[in-house]
């Protein structure tokens, strides 16, 4: 590896979030001039380890050393004044600055500020680096990619020396993409060190010099790229023969029944929020039995499509009609009624964390406990004790939904979501952030409902989930389908060049 | 030691929250206190115990909780539903305006129906005019705080302009409106006494507020909308129409306020009919936990720190507004306290490090 | 003619101190936080201008004295709604009661419950630079509206084109992102609380050690509520705030002026109307209101 002394050296750091052991004794070497991939699945400690790094969490044990010098960084304040950038997922601007005024923020330099001035010293280093930038525009009205630049460059401007990456390509198009490949080349050359945190391998091989694999908190190996392979990293990262589920092995149908009324059909659905069309022209149809998944890159319309199909958003145009009759009033009420079981994107949004596990499981259906008003305490309590023991969850009726961790409280979502037996069930990210066992109960839910004769929906950013449980892929691309296809019929390849929008595979090659 | 986890706080610990509250309160308020000469524990005990040895007294404080209980409630419905209504003050003085409108009209008319008819029309005074703010935060999401807090005010000119113009008595000059009808009046519930119907009214509201939040659909649906719009919404609730009763009710209630002063204290509306009633709502409903039981007990416990300064200032000279400052201080305690509620208070062994 | 520059002289001395709890009251919300611990502060400030005005005989402690008063109040609302993070709303009510109920208790305690309001020896003095002139009468004003008005681009240039400003905004638009960017959020919403406070209570100051000479219990009367009104009126922008100021001036002055004239007219119709046409603006830009996207958000540091 290396000769040189390592920039930035972490030592047996550990840290602990209450019962949850988040980092557990890493050591690791950040280097000039170098790009270093941190690899691991969700969960496995990546975002952390950024944290730390930046001062945004506090180690526990352990000892950060920078350019051999102990350290401990309190805020992110302390982790910039070392030469220490980040540039998170969720972007991290003031839509009412100018590009310039939120690169400079927090090192004005002086404390008087001449916009012209500003706008030249800001100007001058996105040149610099080749990021294109106007300084003068306000960032509210600037494209995903750049407004990632915009974070990049303010990284730089605080002279940074180790700028950290996290998940930078989760919202890119492929030619924004691109584009931030040769910016990495740009700040490689410029001695800057870089750490890219990705669960993408295909990112890994093609922009990193050295990979550290992260699981459940451990660093379980660190290689140089050119000397491993996507099947190793995948092993480390897995680290495990994972019983998963998947759909059963069934003769999917090979033409459409057509004659068959869907259980949900979606017909040129639109809705555009402040002049950006997030979904355009979606069609589709859900027929009883089957597993449809939509794919895509986040940010592609799923989300907007979930709130509609669940009642939290009225389209500007287009038609759902559920079992034939079509939906007027695009309230949750109106499709709680039509049987219809919703899993939302954001789990936390669908619990209300300061009442009782009991009212979040049964919210959805007071009428059933109440007569006059008047609400059956008992009967209530009777019915979420059933509900709780059926699902496994592991709490008390009269617990706070919020002292729950992820995954029971997804299992209360899941409850209340399944417990009519409703004939569609739409299930945005169910998996996210949850651990193995946890996304094989959840997952194996889902299928159960397939073959009580249920319709499913399945969006889902995790492409491996969709390939093991749908009977139908759709691809959502810029806010419309962008693919089509039936189980076995696609492979994570052709789903990936359809989610970047491509159909031609050369065309969607990553730039080496 | 002790140590704090964060984790929700048992009942117990709960419990002890507005205890400390009040001692935490006095301790800063005696600092005030000494300020002036006095002795701080004469003061406290002129203030919390002297009214309660005379019957004169004791009753005196069930009428000054009159009005605190039903602003409280009303406070208590709205903030609830996280709908943070600062208009008691207006909406009580609403409910008044509407009962000196009505009050003068009722003679003749059967006592029950005339006290009925009082009450719906304070009712709905109050809830006219907590509407506007309502629909502008349900409709266009404005802001209820500033809209409810600058209507207190648009409504106190209103009064104001109506007491100096058409109701100011033409012989006397005092600026008050006609006096109600006498079968307008609420009757005295106590012998002797200045008690009067509105206290029956306010404990019922009270009891309702209980009986609502803890008992049915409305109520666990107006906790749910107040603890997570959005979930709730998720859930199926029709978080708006929860939002507009909630603001509405709490509306009714506070002028309910504004009626039992007209018609069971002073038969016509003045422009000093409240002393703040509609902010000291707020205090009432926050140093209460917003729930039933919490707001009898801090409704009285107000009302008794009013009575007591009262007499404080007749007997040790302690100027009158100490109440005031008495009760602002608790409410920002209190606040403080609260927070206590999201740890644990553990007792640990201290371990050795390492 | 006369009249005019009469009117619009009055219009001035009673604009200054809604105009300098407003442009405090801006400061305050451009870094996030409603501070509706203005009323209170306001009148307490008043108070212990005139105290110790009165007591030192030096209208210039009054005023710092005043001002000390804002700033404390100032911190006190950083302590509740920063550190603590409290509710914005009842933790500005609380301060509004608490000072409101601290600055009548020490002026019964002290004056008595006499009826007629205590006057200092000798209040400020009003400028007169073109005496004698047809414009004499408007621009005879105290130095404290003189202050005001030059506080008006002074805001708005601290705002605008100061490193202190760009944190300002930055902590009350997106706290998360001006603490990854090095800004301390906590420090600056202190700081944004404490010089507003210094604003409010110049014009607490102005009523008591100026304009009345005196101090009085309802001499605040609204005039918190008001400037609360006039920062949304203004768009959270210091010559916006300015106009409604003096709008709001106007009204009063001509109503005076009617009054005085023996015009028979409602005058609560148009103290009422500022907080009207708040209410309307309100109503017609709706959702599209440009709040400091912050304002009433407590910042918790993810993870801390």
């Amino acid at each position: 590896m290396t000769q040189a002394a390592p920039l930035i050296r972490l030592e047996g750091v550990t840290k602990r979030f209450g019962p949850l052991l988040a980092n557990d004794a890493v050591s690791l070497s950040f280097y000039e001039g170098e790009v270093l991939a941190l690899l691991g699945e969700n969960g496995a400690g990546k975002s952390t380890l950024s944290k730390i790094l930046f001062g945004m969490v506090k180690i526990d044990e352990g000892q950060m050393f920078v350019s051999g010098q102990p350290v401990r960084f309190r805020s992110p304040a302390d982790a910039i004044a070392h030469g220490v950038g980040f540039v998170s997922q969720h972007f991290s601007l003031v839509p009412t600055f100018t590009v310039a005024e939120n690169v400079v923020l927090g090192r004005e330099g002086s404390a008087v500020l001449t916009r012209g001035k500003l706008e030249r010293r800001v100007g001058n280093l996105s040149e610099r680096f080749g990021l294109g930038l106007e300084p003068g525009q306000l960032v509210g009205e600037l494209s995903v990619g750049e407004q990632q630049r915009v974070e990049i460059l303010k990284a730089l401007c605080g002279r940074c020396r180790l700028l950290i990456l996290d998940e930078p390509t989760a919202v890119l198009t492929p030619q924004d993409t691109a584009r931030f490949f040769g910016v990495l080349r740009t700040l490689q050359e410029q001695g800057v060190s870089v750490v890219i945190i990705t669960h993408k391998l295909g990112e890994v091989m093609a922009i990193s010099q050295r990979v550290a694999v992260l699981r459940l908190g451990r660093l379980v190996g660190e290689r140089v790229t050119h000397e491993t392979s996507e099947a190793e990293l995948a092993h480390l990262m897995v680290g495990r023969d994972t019983a998963q589920v998947t759909r059963p092995a069934r003769s999917a149908p090979a033409t459409a029944p057509t004659k068959v009324t869907p259980l949900l059909r979606v017909a040129d659905l639109h809705y555009s929020d402040r002049g950006r069309t997030r979904i355009g022209g979606v069609s589709f149809d859900l027929h009883a039995g089957e597993v449809v998944g939509i794919a895509g890159v986040a940010g592609n319309g799923q989300s907007e499509l979930v709130a509609v199909l669940t009642g939290m958003l009225k389209p500007d145009a287009g038609v759902v009609a559920l079992s034939g009759e079509q939906v007027a009033d695009f309230t949750p009420n109106t499709f709680l009624a039509r049987g219809v079981g919703r899993i939302p994107e954001d789990r936390f949004r669908g619990i209300v964390g300061e009442l009782s596990v009991a009212e979040n499981l049964l919210l959805e259906q007071l009428s059933s406990f109440t007569r006059a008003g008047h609400l059956d305490r008992r009967a209530l309590k009777r019915k979420a004790e059933t509900m709780i023991t059926a699902y496994g969850i592991k709490a008390r009726p009269n617990d706070r939904a919020r002292t729950l961790s992820g995954g029971n409280v997804q299992k209360i979502i899941l409850a209340r979501a399944l417990a009519r037996d409703p004939k569609v069930v739409i299930a945005a990210q169910p998996t996210r952030g949850l651990d193995v066992g946890a996304t094989a109960y959840v997952q194996g839910k889902l299928l159960e409902q397939a073959a009580r004769g249920a319709g499913v929906l399945l969006v889902s950013d995790d492409l491996d989930e969709i390939l093991r449980l749908s009977d139908r892929i759709l691809v959502m691309f810029r806010g419309g389908l962008s693919g089509s296809f039936s189980a076995g019929e696609a492979d994570a390849d052709t789903l990936g060049l359809r989610m970047a929008g491509r159909a031609e595979p050369e065309e969607a090659h990553v730039p080496a | 030691m002790f140590r704090l986890e964060r984790a929700p706080a048992p009942l117990w610990q709960r419990a002890l929250v507005p205890v400390l509250a009040v001692l935490v309160t006095f301790i800063l308020v005696s600092l005030v206190i000494l300020g002036t000469g006095v002795d701080p524990l004469a003061v406290f005990r002129e203030v919390l115990f002297e009214p309660l040895t005379s019957r004169s007294d004791r009753l005196e404080v069930l009428v000054q909780a009159t009005p605190l209980l039903l602003t409280g409630v009303a406070v208590a419905v709205a903030f609830r539903g996280g709908y943070y209504n600062i208009g008691a003050e207006g909406q009580l003085y609403t409910g008044a305006l509407a009962a000196a409108l009505v009050g003068p009209r009722l003679g003749g008319v059967p006592a029950a129906l005339s006290v009925a008819v009082m009450l719906a029309a304070g009712f709905f005074g109050g809830a006219l005019w907590a509407l506007t703010p309502a629909l502008l935060k349900i409709r266009l999401k404005v802001d209820e705080v500033v809209t409810t807090l600058l209507l207190n005010s648009v409504m106190l000119f209103l009064i104001s302009a109506l007491l100096n113009g058409p109701w100011r008595d033409p012989v006397s000059g005092w600026p008050r409106s006609p006096a109600i009808a006498a079968s307008a009046q609420f009757p005295g519930i106590i012998p002797r006494s200045r008690v009067h119907l509105g206290l029956l009214v306010a404990l019922l509201a009270v009891a309702l507020l209980g009986w609502v939040l803890r008992r049915t659909r409305f109520g666990l649906e107006l906790r749910a909308v107040g603890l997570g719009a959005d979930a709730a919404r998720f859930m199926g609730v029709r978080v708006r129409r929860v939002v507009l009763i909630s603001a509405l009710v709490s509306g009714g209630v506070a002028g309910l306020a504004g009626v039992g002063e007209v018609a069971g204290v002073h038969t016509y509306l003045i422009g000093e009919l409240s002393p703040g009633y509609g902010y000291t709502g707020i205090i009432v409903a926050t140093f209460g936990g917003l729930s039933a039981p919490g707001i009898l007990i801090s409704g009285l416990f107000l009302a008794l720190i009013d009575t007591g300064t009262l007499s404080a200032s007749r007997t040790l000279g302690v100027p009158v507004y100490l109440g005031d400052v008495l009760e602002a201080t608790l409410l920002l305690v209190t606040l403080a306290f609260l927070l206590l509620n999201r740890y644990r208070l553990r007792w640990a062994v201290k371990r050795p490090v390492g | 003619m006369e009249l005019l520059i009469a009117l619009l002289g009055g219009t001035l001395r009673i604009s200054t101190p809604i105009l300098l709890a407003a442009l405090g009251e801006t400061i305050i919300e451009r870094a996030g936080i409603l501070n509706l611990g203005i009323e209170g502060t306001l009148l307490l400030s008043a108070f212990s201008g005139f105290v110790v005005a009165q007591l030192s005989g030096s209208l210039w402690l009054g005023l710092g004295a005043a001002v000390l008063t804002g700033v404390l109040l100032g911190l006190l609302m950083g302590f509740l709604s920063v550190t603590l993070k409290l509710n914005q709303h009842v933790a500005g009510l609380g301060i509004t009661l608490l000072a409101s109920g601290l600055a009548l208790y020490a002026f019964r305690l002290l004056y008595g419950g006499s009826s007629t309001p205590p006057a200092l020896e000798g209040s400020f003095t009003q400028f007169q630079p073109l005496h004698g002139t047809p414009l004499g009468p408007l621009f005879r004003q105290y130095g404290l509206t003189y202050l005001a008005l030059l506080l008006v681009p002074l805001t708005g240039w601290l705002l605008t084109r100061t490193a202190f400003g760009l944190r300002l905004r930055a902590v009350g638009e997106n706290p998360e992102a001006a603490d990854i960017a090095g800004v301390n959020v906590a420090a600056v919403r202190y700081r944004a609380l404490a010089l507003g406070g210094a604003l409010m209570g110049l014009a607490g100051a102005f009523l008591s050690l100026a304009q009345l000479g005196a101090f009085a219990h309802g001499m605040v009367s609204g005039r918190g509520w008001v400037a609360i009104a006039l920062v949304i009126f203004g768009h959270w922008q210091p010559s916006k705030v300015l106009g409604g100021a003096l709008l709001f001036g106007f009204l009063q002055a001509l109503q005076l002026r009617l009054q005085a004239e023996g015009v028979n007219l409602p005058y609560e119709a148009l103290l009422a109307l500022p907080y009207l046409v708040t209410i309307l603006i309100l109503a017609l830009t709706g959702r599209n209101t440009a709040y400091p996207k912050a304002l009433l958000k407590p910042y918790y540091r993810e993870g801390a």
